[in-house]
């Protein structure tokens, strides 16, 4: 007879869905009995990371508080794409009021909540990357400060997507949007020193700070509960490719998500009350010139001549948040206190 | 309507002593408006705070520019230009100072009122001795009642008794007692020198 | 309860007295007592159940405010002039997703120059934003208005705002009644809202609506704020049936039902206003004041009647529109020039410039004599004026306009007063 090898290579790896984990260990996404917060009939476009991204969020900490939860949403595409009058695509109690006060109004929501004795019911508020670094960066330090009872999630894909992708806060360096264009001596957002929110979260010393993206789901979904079982304010930051602002192609997103994780470009990591308790180790180092190629939004750097120079700084970027974040050394991966 | 004007400076409870005062006329079961010549208030600037007392509803909110009667927590003041200005021919000043009205300079301004209507106290010294500060505001008001007679002694005391407690409570009770005695005896000094000249001017 | 206290604490009180289950306080001269007094009451717990939250801007306090509302709590804040301007995107929101929120604004002229004195400048600005406007003319009456303005807002699901005059109100001592808890609780009945976030019953609230739909939600929006028309008096009457004092309403006429100059007014100035009409009246010059008691809605036909017996109308107002006609005095000139009658807008008290008893007599003099222009600004110092256009005419490149004033003006107690 002859041998064949089989291949088990499904058993212990953590693909979506797989039907030899134990139950305990799969997503929330795999069981059908999902609540579908954000449900299907929105306008997004087609492989659009944020409406994935808050799909993930949404339903995992709705199994995470038994369906007991409000969601405050800012100005945004999530917003645009998801409740077009007189129809919505959001299946939990849900509000949206401006672009910049999106954690103002969670504590709002979360102190009426507190007044009347109700501990049960929790409290997100979510936000681009605009209505989170920019815009909505006053009120959600203040929240912060004041330690309001909310989680806060910020779906960042670089850019006001909703209004023509122009640069925000959050804008990698050399990015083009339309109002950092691809043009001149130096095309592309200027290479600055960036905003990062995640670190700014952890340095107003909030219970929970978390970094995730699209493309590890388990990843996403464990932060997720881990955050819905602590109070007071914290804070996830999920990485969501956009492919028409990106250039990307829609069915790349996930991939690239992975790809700025390989690349170091968006480190993960779990951090408390002021201290970094864990980072997840890249498994498999990419140079950025992969996570940089696919993405017609960094197409000027691939130019004839190409622009060596800049991707070397962006390598330099890459580079630093391993160092950091110790991102090749592989820290033990702590609860988090 | 009787209307009050009291100068001091920014930190000296020029503001407070008019409240006190449309309290004290309150607890005497009338009408009182007090209200500050609103700024950004620092220590040591020249303050003005007004009240207004009256039998019925006061419904006018205009600044007060002839009014019955000045308080002056401030001597260094005096020479300011138009401290004295509207003061009405019958009207009352008192001067807080340890001076005489001739030695303060200010006995040219006040010269047209009638004399039992201009007094000084020594508010400051009186604070000092009760309350181990500086802090004239409400002593003042012991003198006010006594030269005035528009709010009572014991409506004074309860509206201070309200407003503070404490060794402050106690301390500003008794300087207001004694600043009230103290004024009336020189009313009673000044009426009976009047009454001897006039007795000699008429023998 | 008759208590002689600070304009702002006895609103704080009032507010107390409401049950308010949120209250968000960013300070503001010259409304920090208020927000300053409720948190007293929160800390010590006379008031509570209730969260009282420091926020970080204005534009946080009514965002806050706007998630505890939608959550079913009955929700309070306040502020004054550039404040009200940092929130003015919420405060659109609110009216816009009918949410009841009442708020003091402690009436401050907005800037530049910045001046934290009293003008209505604030409360013109968002006349438009769909809240209601209620003016207080005295501290008593901004006890009350803010009693009846949660009842309103919450029956109407209409945010209503509270104006009463900074510093002049805010900051005086006067005497005020301040109802019972018992009164105040038969008056109001806890805040049932008619839409709220609950995870039991999911909605989306804050949707987008496109061409097709916004004119309706508009007028929607228009036919709640005339509701208030027929609401206010009759919610007034039920006020003075439970404290035994009339209070509120649309409008307020006194002395006016034979007048044939009629002064129409806003706020604190109603009251020197008031001691006036009551002078000239000695004299024999048939002349009286109506105010008004709610602003927004504008209350076209309660105020056309108590005008109907007038030959001229002196509007005094202390707002401006800038490179228009004033405010008030438009809105009322359209209301009465049909009829013949000819209105005169008197602009005073800008900036906090005090209003004096004498002022008001010779305007209005000057009015019956027909003296007066469309729109005339009070105690302007034209020499001042003349003098600062003479010198741009001169040389346009000198010091900015604001600084070479200030010197020339004399600063007084009693401009300032």
């Amino acid at each position: 007879m002859t041998e064949q090898a089989v291949k088990f290579y499904q058993v212990g790896s953590f693909a979506v869905g797989n039907r030899l984990v134990d139950p305990q260990l799969r997503t929330v996404q795999s069981d059908r009995a999902r609540s579908n917060a954000l449900t299907s009939g929105h306008r997004a476009c087609q492989g659009c990371g944020e409406a994935l991204g808050a799909r993930y969020v949404l339903d995992a900490a709705m199994a995470a508080t038994d369906g007991q939860l409000i969601v405050v949403n800012a100005t945004g595409c999530l917003e645009v794409f998801s409740t077009p009058y007189p129809e919505t695509s959001w299946q939990v109690a849900w509000m949206h009021s401006l672009f910049g006060n999106t954690a103002a109004v969670a504590t709002g929501v979360a102190a009426a909540l507190k007044v009347r004795g109700d501990t049960k019911t929790r409290v997100i508020a979510q936000a681009g990357d605009g209505g989170a670094v920019d815009i909505g960066f006053g009120c959600l330090s203040g929240m912060f400060e004041r330690n309001d009872d909310a989680l806060f999630v910020c779906y960042d894909n670089g850019a006001y997507m909703n209004t023509g992708v122009q640069r925000s806060g959050s804008t990698p360096a050399a990015a083009r949007t339309a109002t950092t264009e691809a043009v001149g001596r130096e095309p592309g957002n200027s290479f600055g020193q960036g905003k990062n929110l995640p670190m700014l979260a952890v340095a107003h010393e909030i219970p929970y700070v978390a970094t995730a993206t699209v493309a590890d789901l388990h990843d996403l979904e464990t932060k997720v509960e881990r955050a819905m079982e602590l109070r007071g304010a914290r804070y996830l930051h999920v990485l969501v490719p956009c492919p028409l602002g990106w250039g990307a192609a829609s069915r790349d997103t996930i991939r690239l998500a992975r790809l700025a994780c390989e690349t170091g470009l968006f480190p993960l990591f779990e951090a408390a009350y002021g201290e970094i308790l864990q980072t997840t180790p890249i498994r498999r180092l990419t140079p950025v010139e992969a996570y940089l190629r696919p993405q017609r939004r960094f197409a000027h750097l691939f130019a004839n001549p190409p622009r060596t120079e800049d991707i070397a700084r962006i390598q330099a970027i890459a580079d630093r948040n391993i160092r950091r974040f110790d991102l090749l050394g592989g820290t033990s991966s702590g609860e988090p206190r | 309507m009787f209307q009050v004007r009291i100068h001091g400076r920014g930190g000296q409870g020029v503001v407070t002593a008019a409240e006190l005062l449309a309290v004290a006329a309150f607890n005497d079961g009338r009408h009182a408006q007090a209200f500050p010549s609103f700024g950004s208030e620092r220590t040591g600037a020249p303050v003005v705070s007004f009240c207004r007392i009256s039998e019925r509803e006061i419904r006018t909110r205009s600044p007060i520019e002839e009014p019955d009667a000045l308080v002056i927590q401030d001597a260094t003041l005096l020479h300011q230009v138009g401290l004295f200005s509207g003061l009405k021919p019958q009207g009352y000043a008192l001067v807080n100072t340890a001076k005489t009205l001739e030695e303060v300079g200010v006995a040219a301004f006040v010269g047209a009122l009638p004399r039992n209507h201009v007094l000084t106290v020594r508010a400051t010294e009186i604070a000092l001795q009760h309350l181990g500060r500086p802090l004239p505001n409400a002593v003042l008001l012991g003198g006010f009642a006594a030269l005035t007679g528009v709010v009572s002694l014991a409506a004074v005391i309860a509206a201070i008794e309200d407003r503070f407690s404490g060794a402050l409570r106690d301390g500003n009770v008794a300087a207001v007692t004694e600043a009230f005695n103290q004024t009336r005896a020189e009313q009673e000094a000044l009426a009976a020198r009047e009454r001897r000249s006039v007795g000699a001017s008429s023998d | 309860m008759l208590r002689q206290i600070e304009g702002s604490r006895a609103v704080a009180e009032a507010v107390a007295l409401c049950r308010p289950r949120v209250v968000c306080a960013y300070p503001i001269s010259p409304q920090t007592h208020i927000i300053e007094g409720v948190g007293a009451l929160v800390k010590s717990g006379r008031l509570k159940p209730c969260e009282f939250i420091n926020v970080e801007s204005e534009f946080a306090a009514m965002s806050v405010s706007i998630g505890a509302s939608a959550t079913g709590a009955r929700a309070y804040t306040a502020t004054s002039s550039q404040g009200l301007l940092y929130m003015a995107e919420a405060v659109f929101n609110a009216s816009g997703l009918g949410l009841p929120i009442v708020m003091t604004v402690a009436n401050r002229a907005i800037g530049a120059p910045i001046n934290i004195w009293n003008d209505h400048s604030d409360a013109m600005a968002l006349r438009d934003a769909g809240w209601i406007q209620l003016f207080a003319e005295s501290n008593q009456h901004a006890v009350d208005l803010h009693i009846q303005a949660f009842r309103l807002a919450e029956e109407l699901s209409v945010p209503v705002m509270v104006c009463m005059d900074g510093f002049i109100l805010t900051h005086a001592v006067e005497r005020v009644e301040i109802p019972t808890q018992e009164q105040v609780d038969r008056y109001l009945p806890p805040y049932v809202p008619q839409q709220v976030l609950d995870p039991a019953s999911p909605v989306s609230i804050g949707a987008m609506v496109g061409p097709e739909a916004f004119t309706e939600v508009r007028y929607l929006a228009q036919a709640r704020q005339l509701e208030a028309l027929a609401r206010i008096p009759e919610l007034a009457v039920e006020f003075e049936h439970v404290v035994g004092r009339p209070s509120g309403g649309l409008v307020s006429a006194y002395r006016s039902e034979d007048a044939e100059t009629i002064v129409v007014a806003l706020g604190s100035i109603v009251g020197t206003i008031k001691d006036v009409v009551d002078e000239m009246r000695e004299e024999g010059v048939k002349i009286g004041v109506v105010s008004l008691s709610t602003f927004r809605p504008y209350p076209e036909e309660a105020l056309c009647a108590a005008l109907e017996s007038a030959h001229r109308v002196v509007v005094i107002e202390k707002a401006f529109a800038i490179g228009g006609r004033g405010i008030l005095g438009a809105d009322v000139d359209a209301l009465v020039s049909k009829g013949g009658t000819k209105t005169y807008a008197v602009i005073a008290g800008l900036g906090g410039r005090a209003i004096s008893e004498g002022s008001l007599r010779r305007v209005f003099g000057e009015a019956i004599r027909g003296e007066l222009g469309a729109v005339n600004f009070l105690d302007l110092d034209r020499g001042v004026v003349d003098r600062e256009l003479a010198r741009m005419a001169d040389d346009p490149r000198t010091a900015p306009s604001v600084e070479r004033v200030l010197r020339d003006v004399r600063q007084s107690a009693a401009r300032v007063v």
